[in-house]
């Protein structure tokens, strides 16, 4: 199993061609094909994933099952994982099959649907796994074009705005990312990853149009990375295109969208910012610290008043990707190793609270707060599972939520006990603006003409959400199975950041010595 | 004298073949013959472009020195000789559907062509002259070719008054500089230059030619024929004229600055960043609110030839490689959405309106996917090959430290995707329109639609040899 990493990238994509070549015709008949190829063909790739994991060594702290071969243009086509990235291609094959599932009950264009979640699932993979900077790249930025078309195809009534606002925004950060990248490549001659790993980039201030730029090119080249991956994250100010396209999104859209998308960001800060630009880092992380907290604190007073389902949860997430960013550039192990259990984590609850708002919404087509109340008289099952999800939002012990709350404010705590405490605040809000949409949505009386013939959760549904409880309640009582893989990678990356920073500090030392 | 004619052989075949068409057609059926024609020219032009591309004889110059024979020419000329040939048959049913073939067109195609393979090869002021003249006066006259049109009229005469203009600016900057170096001669100007900066006079000529030839590249502020020529010239020749002259005028350009003033490139690097950083910006905002396909076309060609004067402007070999990696790619995007703007027709009726592709991905999903797949590529979005070839010129840029360049382009690029994602937007997720268009199933624009953008994605996975050629073409210019 030389090619382990390159099968289960392809295989989706594979089965997107097979469709798109194979599948004729417009009837009920093909549509149900088309589901099938999907959901079996994401299966597979979930399958053969699970070699992965059982392949992989987390004692070792490089990158494992590489494969590498020569690509056009002088690049190569190197694909790998290590302790960071390996639980993310999971989290990715993971999620695919129940948005899949969840999508069974799309009318329009099923077969292009089924193809643009197989590609779009492809394209999340090889970011995770790419070890060239244009090989990552390209599947970071081609992702940008099958969700512009899930949002504008499936999407709601101001779709077309959403999805305008989605591309534009992320492509306008990916350029100068880019930008970025080939001044890289012009400095270290390569555009191989675990080499430009080692490479240090120069760190000796200059004034640039009369501004001293402390930390030179590094900082230069960490801004430029930013603002792509800031965007990705999304990162308050700049998170506004997400509520945008989670509303308008479909909910399969939305699933990926939160539970994977929004992780390649913070995937990007430990897997470029930090090992590459670890000078640049060390002088951009009290800014973002201090943005990490405004936004957790911000956006849950945002989250508060919405009338929209999506909405509130959508901005939930920002509140939690400020967990992440802040655990991220505390640059100490529990606040990376919480960083990467708070997304995974957050892959699962904020997939899972999507996927609850679109069982009302495939029944009542409406995501309005207000036109829901007293669900749990006959929704018993969904009011349970609802109630579940909520409880790991807030970050309930006992749940995975809790887990990566805890571990990123400890580990900003040693670094800025104001931005921890600041950050804390969020996790008051966040109980107040879930448990109050829980409220509102759930219990109370049922009033309502409409909701007096809602029915309950089909066994579908249940199905789907069955895998999601099971993986949030074992990794919040059980975090080592997370901890224990990303933990060996994740102390090599913090030590090495820090011997590096030393090193540019001694540097710089002896430079102004010998002037 | 023998071996010169030999090294102009493949020209001298072409303007042969073009009298021989001319009289035979002029005294048999005329106008019956044209398809014959057209499917003869664009055979030639395949042959000539295979006994060149293939034809490996190091580089030669002829006529002392005014012809120059090397892989760059090789490079440029197969690439100007194929994309004429896919122009040409792609074309010919629209022409015929709607009365306008003419047995002309087919010989005045080859005649520019024959001007643009000389302008490629030339050793010399004189020899760029004549190359660039027969390249445009047989380009004013088919942009003209409805008579009947008030529009094509009016594009051929705006093309021909301003291409004149350009042409005097051109020979102006041309008499300024043998007036400095006191020869015609690249070779000569060159060593008259020196390295460093040049002498006033001869930076004075130099500018000058720059406008005369960013004329004809149509950059930034030369650009202002583009959108109405464009918008005016039946649609075949616009598929011309976004592709073949636009190869042969950048090659031209960098034959120029290499062979004639590769010794200042700090003087002329400093144009060719702002007429970059123009033709760029204008490219990518005048193109929103266009709603005709043509003109929207004639702005993203402005902004192309934008993106494809970094390679120029870094000065370098490797720009250049990146420069004619991006024409080459530029040209086979263009051919394939032409193929597709020449396929828009309701009722009968061409229709160069965006709104009328209002769900056409419910008419004919393939033929949408494949403009996606094309319009994605020009805004430069990977997986697509046009990604490749931007990043191919950014690379050079920053290797030649032009920072600020290609920090622009960026944000011109990210604008510039607004357009392309606006058709896009048309035929996914747009209203129903009022009358939908025609099917329609011409083989050939299905192959070169359908060819093109199955190019732009396997492209990526292997460029097969277009890198390595464009690399062997940069080294034979730059040294």
């Amino acid at each position: 199993m030389d090619n382990l990493l390159s099968i289960v990238t392809f295989i989706p994509a594979l089965a997107a061609l097979i469709l798109a070549l194979f599948l004729r015709g417009d009837d009920a008949a093909s549509a149900r094909n088309a589901k099938w190829v999907a959901l079996i063909a994401t299966s597979i790739t979930f399958l053969v994933s699970l070699f992965i994991l059982a392949e992989f060594d987390p004692s070792d702290t490089g990158f494992q099952m590489v494969e590498e071969r020569e690509w056009l243009m002088g690049l190569k086509y190197k694909l790998g994982v290590d302790g960071i990235s390996v639980l993310f291609v999971m989290l990715t094959t993971f999620m695919m099959p129940l948005t899949i599932a969840a999508s069974w009950d799309v009318k329009t264009r099923v077969k292009e649907y089924m193809i643009a979640f197989l590609v779009l699932e492809t394209l999340m993979l090889g970011v995770f796994m790419a070890l060239d900077l244009v090989l990552f790249y390209v599947f970071f930025e081609a992702g940008l074009i099958p969700m512009f078309l899930i949002i504008g195809i499936w999407g709601g009534k101001e779709r077309i705005y959403a999805s305008f606002k989605f591309f534009l925004y992320t492509f306008l950060g990916s350029v100068l990312m880019l930008v970025a990248m080939v001044a890289m490549y012009a400095d270290a001659g390569t555009t191989d990853i675990p080499t430009l790993m080692k490479h240090t980039f120069g760190s000796e201030g200059f004034s640039l149009l009369g501004v001293q730029v402390v930390g030179g090119f590094q900082t230069l080249l960490f801004l430029a990375f930013f603002a792509s991956f800031a965007v990705k994250m999304p990162m308050w100010p700049v998170h506004t295109w997400l509520p945008d396209a989670h509303v308008q999104a479909p909910t399969a859209g939305s699933v990926v969208l939160a539970a994977i998308l929004l992780k390649m960001g913070g995937y990007g800060f430990l897997r470029f910012s930090l090992p590459m630009f670890p000078v640049g880092s060390d002088v951009v992380a009290p800014l973002v610290l201090w943005m990490s907290a405004i936004a957790i604190v911000y956006t849950s007073l945002v989250a508060l008043v919405q009338e929209d389902m999506k909405k509130l949860i959508a901005y939930s997430s920002v509140a939690h990707m400020g967990f992440v960013t802040m655990g991220i550039f505390a640059v100490n192990q529990q606040g990376v190793d919480g960083a990467i259990f708070q997304m995974i984590s957050h892959g699962f609850i904020s997939g899972a609270l999507f996927l609850c708002v679109g069982v009302i919404y495939d029944r009542m087509h409406t995501r309005e707060i207000d036109a829901y109340g007293g669900l749990v008289n006959r929704m018993p099952a969904y009011a349970l599972i609802f109630m579940f999800f909520t409880m790991a939002n807030v970050g309930l012990p006992g749940t995975s939520g809790f887990v990566g709350e805890f571990l990123t404010l400890m580990g900003v705590f040693k670094v800025n006990t104001w931005v921890a405490a600041v950050a804390a605040l969020g996790v008051i809000l966040s109980a107040g603006y879930a448990l109050w949409l829980y409220r509102r949505v759930v219990f109370g009386d049922l009033i309502k003409e409409s909701l007096k013939t809602i029915s309950d959760m089909t066994a579908r549904e249940k199905t789907i959400f069955a895998p999601l409880v099971i993986m949030t309640l074992l990794l919040g009582v059980y975090p080592s199975l997370v901890t224990d893989i990303i933990g060996p990678s994740v102390e090599a990356l913090v030590s090495n950041y820090h011997t590096a920073l030393h090193d540019a500090g001694t540097a710089a030392t002896a430079l102004a010595q010998s002037h | 004298m023998q071996a010169d004619l030999n090294t102009i052989l493949p020209e001298i075949t072409i303007s042969v073949y073009a009298m021989l068409a001319l009289l035979g057609a002029v005294y048999t059926s005329k106008d019956k013959l044209a398809g014959l024609l057209t499917y003869l020219t664009a055979g030639l032009f395949l042959l000539v472009a295979a006994w060149v591309g293939l034809s490996d004889s190091g580089a030669t110059t002829a006529f002392g020195g005014m012809f120059v024979d090397d892989a760059f020419a090789r490079f440029a000329k197969v690439t100007i000789l194929l994309s004429a040939a896919a122009v040409l048959v792609m074309g010919l049913g629209y022409l015929e559907r709607h009365q306008m073939m003419k047995f002309e067109y087919p010989i005045l195609i080859a005649l520019s062509v024959v001007g643009m393979m000389v302008m490629v090869s030339s050793g010399d002021l004189m020899t760029l002259y004549m190359g660039l003249e027969l390249q445009s006066l047989a380009l004013y006259v088919i942009a003209a070719m409805r008579r009947d049109s008030l529009r094509s009229t009016e594009a051929g005469l705006k093309y021909f008054v301003l291409g004149a203009l350009s042409s005097g600016l051109l020979l102006y900057g041309a008499s300024l500089v043998y007036g400095y170096a006191g020869t015609t001669l690249f070779a000569g100007i060159v060593a008259a230059a020196g390295e460093g900066f040049a002498p006033v006079g001869l930076l004075f000529g130099l500018v000058f030619v720059m406008a005369g030839l960013a004329f004809k590249v149509s950059a930034v502020p030369f650009h202002m024929w583009t959108p109405d020529v464009y918008e005016g010239s039946p649609t075949p020749v616009t598929a011309f004229f976004a592709t073949a002259p636009k190869v042969a005028a950048m090659a031209l350009f960098a034959r120029v600055l290499h062979d004639a003033f590769g010794g200042v490139s700090a003087d002329w690097s400093k144009v060719l960043v702002l007429l970059s950083i123009m033709s760029m910006f204008l490219g990518a905002i005048a193109a929103i609110g266009q709603t005709n396909i043509k003109r929207l076309m004639a702005y993203s060609s402005i902004a192309h030839m934008g993106y494809a004067m970094i390679g120029l402007a870094a000065g370098t070999a490797l720009g250049i490689e990146s420069m004619l990696t991006y024409m080459a790619i530029y040209v086979t995007m263009n051919i394939g959405t032409f193929a597709f703007v020449l396929s828009m027709e309701r009722d009968g009726m061409p229709v160069t309106d965006i709104n009328a592709l209002r769900m056409y991905s419910k008419v004919e999903p393939g033929k949408a996917l494949a403009l996606l797949v094309l319009l994605f590529s020009l805004a430069g979005v990977p997986p697509m090959l046009g990604f490749f070839a931007k990043l191919g010129v950014w690379q050079a840029g920053i290797e030649a430290d032009l920072f600020w360049l290609v920090g622009a382009s960026a944000v011109a690029s990210a604008i510039g995707a607004y357009y392309y994602l606006r058709i896009v937007y048309f035929m996914y997720f747009g209203d129903e329109t009022q009358g939908a268009l025609d099917e329609n199933s011409a083989p050939t624009l299905w192959v070169m639609l359908m060819g093109a953008a199955l190019v732009m994605v396997v492209g990526v996975i292997s460029l097969f040899g277009l890198d390595t050629a464009a690399a062997t073409a940069a080294a034979a210019l730059v040294n």
